[in-house]
């Protein structure tokens, strides 16, 4: 099999497309002004500014005037879930409610409003990587502040039933905040039928740079100022705009919200080839989150007595970037907490891998990374200690 | 995680992998909780180790500190064997990231727990020799490298 390179990390991040570099260049080099700036060549830039912004808007179902530039989807997230908390509190509002299973983005910021004195409800996921509605309304109190939820699982690529938790919050009077980051280009997203206050993504999931996200607020919802200083983004969000990035974040969601069915559909068929043929090939090994409510391009799989780095770095050797877990927390040993969630015990959690295809990804692709995979499970576990007494188990 | 040159060839091509069927020193240390278990044969010979294999359940450091205390050991008088650093086995590896710093101290301890292990089949009490063994279940208090 002759080598290739499979890039299969696209929730990790995606490579920049031509048609967004094209449409980044002349603000990378002749259109250069300050979009604030009075002369034409500041104005030029604030049409640029206001047309991207325009093109996010439509892709949501928002107004334009309700979709505020960031530096990124951590950016966007700390700012709802602590700029809704601060002005919950001053109403006396002290509860939020999440998952256990967030982007550490979402996870981290609770806790640090916990530290605050917040009181934060977090929602157990079920073995399928899943919310039920149900979990949300139970949780919601009097003095709840803020309901904050992934709209898909960055780790294991479920789909949460973001609607129906919005009409629940809707009609409970409570802010709701989902962090959408994985779920642009792959869900048809629309902030009003979904009754979301709130939303986070990020340019660099949609083969936009990366540096550039978005929070969109819903008309007439109030939350404290994250970044101060000049009067950018309605004097919400200071800071001269990254304006080439987001010419470019303009340009990918209007891509990226195009036929969404067509594209979806040959994803599906690269993942579910590989699911299929490694769950029949391989023994001890298992998909992570619901089959059914998952994102058409990832998938997360789990095999018993390997551990997840070898796992990449063998894949690495063979030309196959993918990811064990999430990239973010790759600086820590612990085993990623979402697969923990799903009740995962840590041995099996450490023998994790996530494939993540874009629309780049072809069957020859899914062909080559099956072909490579199931080898060097084979390679690793003969030479696991865990491996040896699993198989000793099962003979006895 | 940046490995040296020296990690990524110890991983992609292991030495001493496998098992030693009449093996007279055999141990294991470490905890699949942690994600990583290593497990040492030695075949001790007039106080020599003539060979040495091991089988490792771990990240690409891991693998690579056991492939390392393999090739510095074989060979070696059981003395020698016992003056093992990990810090040798780092040194040996032109270094490790700071994470991966206990990977070297398991393949230490690999080392001496199979040690420990042939001083105890001939009926000596390992610990005056080769010192205390950490168990398995207090590695993964005292190692620091995770939350549990």
């Amino acid at each position: 099999m002759e080598k290739r390179f499979v890039y299969a990390d696209n929730s990790a991040t995606t490579a920049i497309s031509k048609p967004v570099l094209d449409a980044m260049m002349p603000y990378l080099t002749e259109c250069y002004g300050n979009p604030s700036s009075v002369y034409s060549k500041g104005r030029e830039a604030k049409a640029a500014l206001e047309d991207a912004r325009a093109k996010v808007a439509a892709a949501l179902g928002a107004k334009p005037n309700e979709i505020y530039f960031t530096s990124c989807g951590s950016e966007a997230d700390n700012w709802a879930i602590k700029g809704a908390a601060m002005a919950g509190a001053k109403k006396g509002k002290k509860h939020i409610i999440t998952t256990n299973f967030e982007h550490h983005a979402a996870l981290h910021s609770f806790q640090a409003m916990e530290k605050q004195g917040f009181e934060v409800t977090y929602l157990p996921v079920d073995s399928e990587g899943l919310i039920s509605p149900e979990q949300v309304k139970e949780a919601i109190r009097p003095d709840t502040a803020l309901v904050s939820i992934m709209y898909v699982n960055n780790e294991i690529g479920t789909i949460l039933p973001i609607p129906e938790i919005g009409k629940i919050c809707r009609e409970a009077k409570v802010l709701f905040h989902t962090d959408a980051v994985q779920a642009i280009g792959n869900v048809a997203v629309n902030v009003v039928e979904q009754n979301i206050d709130m939303l986070s993504l990020a340019g660099h999931k949609i083969h936009a740079p990366k540096g550039v996200g978005v929070l969109y607020i819903r008309n007439g919802v109030g939350i404290e100022t994250f970044m101060d200083g000049g009067a950018q983004e309605r004097s919400k969000r200071a800071g001269t705009e990254n304006l080439a990035s987001i010419v470019g974040l303009g340009k990918a969601i209007e891509i990226a919200s195009a036929d969404i069915d067509a594209k979806n559909e040959k994803k599906r068929a690269i993942r579910d080839k590989i699911i299929d043929t490694v769950l029949e090939r391989v023994p001890r090994c298992r998909l992570n989150g619901s089959r059914e409510k998952r994102l058409a391009g990832s998938l997360n799989m789990s095999f018993e007595g390997i551990e997840g780095e070898s796992l990449l770095l063998m894949l690495d050797m063979k030309g196959i970037c993918a990811s064990s877990g999430s990239a973010c927390t790759s600086g820590s040993l612990d085993p990623s907490h979402v697969l923990l969630a799903i009740g995962l015990p840590h041995e099996i959690a450490h023998g994790s891998l996530r494939l993540s295809f874009s629309d780049d990804n072809t069957m020859e692709d899914a062909d080559y990374i099956i072909e490579s995979l199931i080898p060097i499970i084979e390679r690793l576990r003969a030479m696991s200690p865990v491996w040896e007494k699993i198989m000793a188990e099962e003979n006895n | 995680m940046l490995y040296s040159d020296k990690v990524l060839d110890h991983f992609s091509s292991p030495r001493n992998v496998g098992e030693i069927p009449d093996a007279n020193g055999v141990g294991e240390v470490g905890n699949a909780v942690c994600g990583d278990i290593m497990k040492m044969y030695l075949k001790i010979e007039n106080g020599v180790i003539e060979d040495v294999k091991f089988k490792t359940f771990g990240c690409g450091a891991a693998i690579a500190t056991s492939s390392m205390a393999t090739e510095l050991i074989k060979g070696k008088t059981v003395e020698e064997a016992l003056k093992l650093t990990n810090q040798a086995v780092v040194t040996a590896l032109d270094g490790l990231p700071p994470a991966k710093i206990h990977c070297s101290v398991l393949a230490e301890q690999a080392v001496r727990s199979a040690l420990s292990d042939y001083y105890r089949r001939q009926g000596i009490d390992p610990e005056p020799i080769v010192g205390k063994i950490e168990e398995p279940e207090h590695d993964c208090e005292s190692c620091g490298s995770c939350d549990h």
